[in-house]
């Protein structure tokens, strides 16, 4: 089953951080397979080979112009300047207009290309990435946490965000100009060349010292951050409790305690972090210091012309900058990496098994349903149902009842498909629901789920997500006999108001009365209430099921609930224990049988003379 | 920017390192702006003259000057960070402590996600603004300023020439950075709602899948994952501008040296040197045009968050400590007085949630609540610890206002038991005595035994020391309940309030909790609220709510006889409800 293919995620211990790098060196993560996670990367450009193609051809232009420049100094300096030779000036200073103008433009076109090209590449990556979200069974959400998953989802697509849009571009342009610095000062003059060379192995051990102790600095944070994180979560989620137990002042020391940590860590990895900044520019400085004095040096021999110092000099300048940044963008593209591994690994989870293609889509259905001898388990060695067999017959009402954990809502997740039984087979009107494509099935079914789950939407367009093509006065309708119509309309905007909104104080059961509507908009063939009503006072409750029971009329319906009182009237009842069910029939009959339901029906009624 | 301004005052406690970062910064900036000059020397005096003595002497002063800068620029670090780091670390305790005094109806409209992320991200967010404030913002326009100053003390006419250039790449950075920082936050605000349809789809799976509504989630994804996308290009492709412009600045103006400077050097009205100095100062105030344009996400992102942290510490607690309050010192009686009392979630709603509420609750006394959902059970109830603060009228415990005593004081002698069961990662242990730290292991077993939960904490892996995880998922629903019941009756409360605190345990163990809390004698008053008439039967008093009032008081056999509300609930769930209901629509 889909259980077996689908690899879990490492979940945790890489919770997110936000958003706290001063230095884009605080990321510093690898991926486990750089090379396949860079391919798979770059397989999103490549529909945009042409794009990519122009932009690495104005890089290369741009690169070699800016190389052009200094050297063009220079030359007005020994050619024109030193020898005043006037007249000719105009011209050289014209020629280096036009080499700033076209490298500049190259370079804006450069960017604007790229910005179009990486963010379209990733606009298909985040829409790949939600598709596959889409098809994920249940288990997959059931493991993974919403916002875990969610904050790993944006931190992840974030970094591949950055390195891509910013980081790679520039890595190309550095490289190059890099080496095209390099080559031309050898071309210029050797030895001044080579007195440059020494900046590079010191820079390079610079950051490789500075690298190592920003690492260890920035785990210490984030350990101390995520640990600060943990207390005020608690605090904050559990602050009306602690408000109850007055217990401010310890969970306040706690939290000093834990935010003088994060400071102190926070201080010394932004020390380390920032020593790159001075480190790098006295280098910067020496760089130019020596082009200087030993240039100096050389021209008062006339090994060199004032001019090619000037050249050497801004040459230098733009040497350093690159070289700063090399260590910044690798420690960037690696953390882009590591994330672009983790979302491929989503990517790569199996998808829901549903039918072969090829299978004729049912007629409307009549909603016989069959259990035969279905064993599930959630995960292996832990069954919860046994050998369930039950047979509900078009147009019947099915009560299902016991404890808690006895594997009630597991049937409706059977029966829903959300889940794939390990053995036994279900079927709807005769056919196997393996053999009816899952969104059909779906359809049929009308749920009222446990967890009311709302959209940040208006009220209107939470019901009418029942049905898409409902009408307002429809939604209204459902709203009415779902006895929800009365508080929608006392809502600041009624049915306008929106669900996000703060302080929208609609309460559990309120939030359960619109689930119902929607689920009465939707007209479904088979409906499936697991415990829809558990935060509805009993009042409003029996207004709602004569609604309900209107609409169950003529369709096959499956009811969970705790209260005893909302199944009376059932065709049958399920009482289901420990994965199997240990009684059926209908109220009455289980109530003379004088079972498990005699007792918990009367345990709810216990002193009272009925 | 205003929001920016109103948090400096967390800058204050750190003047001091604050101010010696801005001068060490100046320092800097003028270390940095001696070599170019320095180089120049080397040019005129040193090659152009023959001297090779001035050539090596200058070397080595620049070596001096660099090495100094470098303790310089660390000294900066250091006092930035220090301020910076201290910002965040004083914004945080200062929400914090501003969450803790919040009262609930603050906390039901600032949503708990919400504050997380006003506390890490918005802070560092805030943090960085300060921080790189102190170290680039500053230094940026400085450096400007001190490369103007000694080009024109380089050479006048020069500098006269290139200062309208300068003056126009002042301005071009100004209107990016203006043009910037609202770019930015609409990116910010697309990313947003591309998030919550993100979430949306994760937390609401369930849902779409059984609504068959992929499609239309996706259609709504494209659309905000296109709107976000394109948002973003228009951005990025606006900031691929920036950068060229400004180089092309600089440019011109090297073009200018060169072409104007040469013209005067063959006049023999400048240096060779100081054309090479110039091209330097030239590109030194390109530095900090570059990091001015950097600047502008950090400043978008600093400002947004800086209105979120204020949106935060803002906000006036709804409920506020008296300034003579009553510390209580003895046990109370517990006995607990409604008079006329009125109360508002929000004014702007046409309803009170509770009105005209008058009860009497005698000391040791049982009194259940009862009504519809939405009839405002929980929130009457959440009145006597003064979680919520009334509209109108009073509320009196043993004849005090509860807003005339100490809330500290009061809360040791009130327990509650939330609607919403909230455990916390721990021991069960420890989650059993959150509310007496201090009690001992008899007293803790005491506590599980009456609550029903004894028996179910030693078939727990490891029994009272099991780990709780986070929000108690590896509990059930009725389990926890039952916990945070004996967390409440450790604390041997005066006042014992269940807000429908046994909704997930079963009848039958309810039962046994009644019967424990009973014999507990009259120990304490309990307040409890209730949807099933099982948990209030026994109750002395049943008080029965309807839209915010009190439609009728007594005891089961009373409102059986008197109440036609509580007869109605009564049929709903043991009478033949529901099938007499039916039976007579269909007549």
């Amino acid at each position: 089953m889909t259980s077996s293919n689908s690899r879990e995620p490492h979940t945790g211990a890489r919770a997110s951080m936000g958003g706290r790098h001063p230095m884009a060196i605080g990321r510093i993560e690898k991926a486990q397979d750089t090379r396949q996670a860079l391919a798979r990367l770059v397989a999103y450009l490549a529909p945009f080979r042409t794009g990519i193609i122009v932009v690495l051809v104005f890089v290369v232009i741009y690169t070699l112009l800016g190389l052009l420049s200094p050297y063009l100094i220079g030359f007005a300096i020994d050619q024109y300047i030193i020898p005043k030779r006037t007249a000719e000036l105009p011209q050289i200073a014209l020629l280096m207009l036009a080499v700033y103008l076209v490298n500049n433009l190259f370079q804006a076109l450069a960017g604007r290309t790229m910005a179009r090209v990486s963010q379209r590449a990733l606009q298909q990556l985040r829409q790949d990435l939600f598709r596959h979200l889409q098809t994920l069974p249940m288990q997959f959400f059931d493991r993974n946490p919403a916002g875990q998953l969610m904050s790993r989802l944006t931190n992840d697509i974030d970094a591949i965000n950055q390195a891509v849009s910013q980081n790679v571009t520039a890595l190309v342009a550095s490289v190059l100009s890099l080496i095209g610095i390099l080559v031309a000062m050898f071309v210029l003059d050797v030895w001044l060349a080579l007195a440059s060379l020494f900046v590079v192995p010191i820079m390079f051990w610079f950051t490789q010292f500075v690298a190592t102790y920003t690492r260890r600095g920035f785990r210490e944070l984030q350990r101390s951050m995520g640990e600060l994180n943990a207390v005020m979560e608690e605090a904050i989620s559990g602050q009306k409790v602690v408000k109850a137990f007055g217990r401010n002042e310890s969970v306040l020391a706690s939290f000093v305690a834990q935010n003088e940590q994060a400071y102190n860590a926070g201080v010394t990895a932004n020390n380390y972090a920032l020593l790159l900044m001075p480190l790098t520019s006295v280098l910067g400085n020496f760089f130019i210091i020596v082009l200087a004095a030993f240039g100096g040096w050389l021209a008062l021999r006339d090994l060199v012309t004032v001019g090619v110092i000037a050249t050497f000099i801004i040459y230098a300048q733009n040497f350093i900058n690159p070289l700063r940044q090399l260590a910044n963008m690798y420690n960037a593209i690696q953390g882009a990496l590591a994330g672009a591994e983790r979302v491929f690994e989503i990517m790569d989870i199996a998808a829901e098994v549903d039918i072969a293609v090829d299978v004729p889509t049912p007629q409307a259905i009549r909603g016989d349903v069959v259990f035969q001898d279905v064993q599930f388990a959630y995960e292996a060695g832990t069954p919860i149902l046994r050998s369930m067999s039950m047979h509900a017959k078009a147009g019947q009402l099915f009560a299902l009842v016991g404890p808690t954990g006895a594997g009630k809502t597991t049937i409706i997740n059977l029966l829903s498909r959300f889940y794939e039984i390990n053995a036994g087979s279900i079927h709807i009107d005769g056919v196997d629901i393996r053999d009816i494509p899952k969104e059909w099935l779906r359809r049929q079914l009308g749920l009222v789920l446990q967890d009311t789950f709302l959209f940040s939407d208006t009220v209107l367009e939470n019901i009418r997500f029942g049905r898409l093509d409902a009408t307002d006065e429809e939604c209204m309708r459902a709203a009415e006999m779902a006895d929800a119509d009365s508080f929608i309309r006392q809502l600041p905007h009624g049915y306008q108001t929106m669900l996000s909104e703060r302080a929208n104080n609609l309460s559990q059961g309120q939030r359960q009365l619109l689930a119902i509507a929607r689920m009465m908009l939707a007209n479904p063939r088979i409906l499936i209430l697991d415990e829809a009503t558990s935060s509805i006072d009993t009042r409003t409750e029996v207004r709602i099921q004569r609604a309900l029971l209107r609409l169950m009329a003529g369709r096959t319906s499956f009811v969970i609930a705790h209260r005893l009182s909302t199944i009376r009237d059932a065709d049958q009842v399920l009482v289901i224990n420990g994965g199997e069910i240990v009684e059926r029939g209908t109220h009455d009959e289980l109530l003379a049988q004088h079972g498990l339901y005699h007792h918990l029906y009367i345990s709810q009624f216990k002193g009272q003379h009925i | 920017m205003h929001d920016i301004i109103t948090l400096a005052r967390f800058v204050r406690p750190y003047w001091r390192p604050a101010i010696a970062a801005f001068i060490l910064l100046t320092a800097l900036v003028f270390l940095d702006l001696a070599i170019p000059r320095l180089i120049q020397r080397i040019i005129d005096e040193g090659i152009a003259k023959q001297n090779q003595d001035i050539v090596i002497q200058t070397g080595l002063l620049m070596v001096g000057i660099s090495l100094l800068s470098v303790l310089v620029a660390i000294g900066n670090n250091f006092t930035s960070i220090q301020v910076g780091e201290g910002v965040a670390r004083d914004l945080r305790l200062a929400l914090f402590q501003k969450i803790q005094t919040l009262s609930f109806s603050n906390l039901d409209e600032l949503r708990t996600g919400q504050l997380l992320v006003r506390l890490t991200s918005d802070v560092a967010a805030v943090q960085r603004y300060f921080q790189i404030n102190l170290r680039i913002g500053t230094r940026a326009p400085m450096l400007m300023i001190g490369s103007i100053i000694l080009m024109f003390s380089t050479s006048y006419n020069l500098a006269l020439a290139l200062l309208p250039l300068l003056l126009i790449t002042s301005v071009i950075v100004v209107l990016f950075v203006l043009r910037t920082e609202p770019l930015y936050r609409m990116v910010q605000q697309r990313l947003d709602v591309l998030n919550t349809v993100l979430q949306e789809n994760i937390a609401g799976s369930r849902l779409i899948k059984a609504f068959v509504r992929g499609d239309a989630q996706a259609a709504r994804f494209l659309a905000s994952n296109d709107d976000f996308a394109t948002n973003s290009i228009a951005v990025m492709q606006f900031m691929a501008l920036m950068m060229p412009v400004l180089t092309m600045c600089v440019n011109i103006g090297m073009v200018v040296v060169i072409w104007w400077g040469g013209w005067h050097v063959a006049t023999g009205d400048m240096t060779v040197g100081q054309i090479v100095a110039f091209t330097n100062y030239l590109l030194t105030t390109m530095t900090p045009l570059v990091m001015m344009t950097m600047l502008s996400n950090t400043w978008a992102s600093g400002v947004a968050s800086a209105k979120r942290v204020n949106e935060v510490l803002d906000v006036v607690p709804a409920v506020q400590a008296h300034t003579d309050a009553i510390v209580l010192q003895t046990p109370l009686t517990g006995q607990i007085v409604f008079e006329d009392v009125r109360f508002f979630y929000n004014v702007q709603l046409p309803e009170p949630v509770l009105d005209a509420i008058d009860l009497v609750v005698a000391p040791g006394q049982t009194v259940a609540v009862l009504g519809a959902t939405g009839a405002g059970k929980s929130t009457l109830i959440n009145l006597v610890p003064r979680f919520y603060d009334v509209t109108s009228g009073r509320v009196l415990i043993d004849g005090m206002d509860v807003r005339h005593i100490d809330h500290g004081s009061l809360m040791q002698q009130v327990a509650i038991v939330p609607q919403e069961t909230i455990l916390f990662s721990g021991s069960v242990r420890d989650n059993i005595r959150y509310g007496a730290p201090d009690a001992d292991e008899a007293a803790v077993v005491a506590a599980a035994q009456a609550a029903q939960a004894h028996e179910f904490i030693l078939k727990l892996p490891s029994g009272y020391d099991t780990h709780v995880a986070e929000r108690g998922v590896n509990l059930s629903g009725g389990q926890k309940q039952r916990i945070a019941i004996a967390r409440a009756l450790l604390t041997k409360p005066r006042i014992l309030i269940l807000d429908d605190s046994t909704s997930a345990v079963d009848v039958e163990t309810e039962t046994k909790i009644q019967q424990a809390l009973a014999a507990m004698g009259s120990a304490h008053t309990t307040l409890v609220v209730a949807q099933r008439i099982s948990t209030v039967l026994n109750a002395d008093v049943i008080v029965v709510l309807d839209r915010g009032r009190i439609v009728a008081q007594g005891t089961h056999r009373e409102l059986m006889q008197h109440s036609a509300i509580y007869q109605e609930i009564y049929a709903s769930q043991l009478g033949d409800g529901v099938l007499q209901r039916t039976a007579t629509d269909a007549q």
